[in-house]
This record gives C-alpha cells, sequence and structure tokens, in this order.
C-alpha cells in the first residue's frame, strides 16, 4: 500500500515538472509548480517525515508561490492575451540535462543500499524541538538571522527610491 | 525504496536544469531552482539518518529556498522597473 502510493505520488511530482518545463504560459506553469510541491509534501507524509511535510506546504505553497504569483502579476502587462515566455538553447538544455541524469543514475546505483532503509518515521515533532533547541541551536539561530536580513534586504531592493 | 527516491529526485533535478537552462523569462528560472532545491530535499528526507540529521538539513534547506526566492523576486522586479523587461537574452548590457 505504501509503496504504491509513493509511486503515484513520484509520477505526479515528474508529470507536473514536465508540465512547467513544456508549457508556455506562466501562470499555468506557477499552479503546475503547486502541484509539485503539494505531492512532494505527501511524499514526504508517506515516508514518515510530518513536521517537514507541513513545513513544505506552508513555506512553499503558502509563501514562494504567492510571491511567484506576485511577479507575474507584476512583470506582465495582463491585457487580453495570456502571460507566455519562449525558450532558447534547447538542443544544449536538453543534452546537458540528460547527460546529468545518467551519470546521477550511473552513481545511485553504484550505491549499495542493501541495509539503509527509509528513516524519516524515527523522527517526531518532539525530537525536532529538542534537536534545534539542543544540537543544532546555533544554525537554528544564524538561520533566523538569515531570513531577517533576507527579508530586510528584499524590501530595500525592491522599493521605489533610486538611492543605491 | 531509497533508490527510487534518489531516481525521482534525480529526474528532477535535471528537469530543473532543463528548466534554468532553457526559459528567456526570469521569474521562469527562479522556478526551475526551487524545483532543484526541492530534489536535493526528497534526497535529505529520504536518507534520514540515525540522529535525524537528514531532516534537519531538510529544514535549514527550505529556511535557505525561502530567503531566495525573497532575494530573486526584488531583483527581478529591479530590473523590470529598469529595463522594462525581464527576458534574459534582452538584458546583455554587461556582455558587450
Amino acid at each position: 500500500m505504501s509503496d504504491w502510493l509513493i509511486y503515484f505520488l513520484g509520477f505526479i511530482a515528474i508529470l507536473s515538472a514536465c508540465y512547467v518545463l513544456f508549457t508556455s504560459n506562466l501562470l499555468y506553469a506557477a499552479f503546475s509548480l503547486v502541484v509539485t510541491f503539494i505531492s512532494i509534501a505527501l511524499l514526504y507524509l508517506a515516508l514518515g517525515a510530518e513536521f517537514i511535510a507541513v513545513t513544505q506546504i506552508m513555506i512553499y505553497v503558502g509563501g514562494i508561490i504567492v510571491l511567484i504569483i506576485f511577479g507575474v502579476m507584476l512583470t506582465n502587462k495582463l491585457g487580453n492575451e495570456p502571460p507566455q515566455s519562449g525558450s532558447h538553447n534547447k538542443f544544449i538544455a536538453g543534452l546537458i540535462s540528460a547527460s546529468i541524469f545518467g551519470l546521477l543514475c550511473y552513481a545511485i546505483v553504484q550505491i549499495n543500499f542493501s541495509n539503509d532503509k527509509v528513516s524519516g518515521s524515527l523522527y517526531n515533532i518532539k525530537q525536532i524541538g529538542q534537536g534545534l533547541f539542543t544540537d543544532y541551536l546555533l544554525v537554528f539561530e544564524l538561520a533566523g538571522i538569515l531570513l531577517l536580513v533576507a527579508l530586510i534586504g528584499a524590501s530595500v531592493i525592491a522599493s521605489k527610491k533610486d538611492t543605491v | 525504496m531509497i533508490l527510487e527516491l534518489f531516481i525521482l529526485s534525480a529526474f528532477l533535478f535535471s528537469i530543473g536544469l532543463a528548466i534554468v537552462i532553457t526559459r528567456k523569462n526570469a521569474i521562469f528560472v527562479l522556478m526551475g531552482i526551487e524545483l532543484m532545491l526541492n530534489a536535493s530535499n526528497i534526497n535529505l528526507v529520504a536518507i534520514g539518518g540515525d540522529a535525524g540529521q537528514g531532516i534537519f538539513f531538510g529544514l535549514f534547506v527550505i529556511v535557505i529556498a525561502a530567503a531566495e526566492a525573497a532575494v530573486g523576486l526584488a531583483l527581478v522586479l529591479k530590473i523590470y522597473h529598469y529595463y522594462n523587461s525581464i527576458e534574459l537574452d534582452k538584458i546583455n548590457e554587461l556582455k558587450d
């Protein structure tokens, strides 16, 4: 049951990511990216990592996709025609990404996974909270400071004044 | 199961790389970068680790992705304000 669910969610993620690659409409691509992120979050849930699944939905679907759609709305003159965008370097991109996929698959097949198992289920929210405030306290605070600096910097960059 | 997850992650990473290389629009490029970060996150969560290191690294990757999206979109808005376009093949003043 669980294996079947994981295959199904991975298939949906691959399909919607391919739609982002092949469509030329920006808004359709953004909504297809929502489908990818939600299916990856459900994949985390099926693997037993519930906290990171909820974080994925809150930050990616609730934050980053909203930012991206805001960007689409603010950088296109939305009239009667849909927001289209072309593509270039198709041959080079296909060659490079296919060769990187082949290389990664070759490296993955070489690894011996015989005694490793998917171990997200060992970590519930209590253990994550304890870990964040003991072993990973410095990284946690650095991440908070990084977010603060990045958001202040983003609002300074995007402001209308031409002081910079 | 972990082998299939790694191959799924490799496939999503390649699709994100193809999006980053082919697209002319800067917002499409940002979407491709988000897809690549998600692919790496699947690997981290699938491995997990004995002390749960993978979960913590995945959380910090999500935080970095949020910061990157905010700064990237601010830069895209500024470029649009300056050049009236975000087609990356037209913004080549530094190249010549």
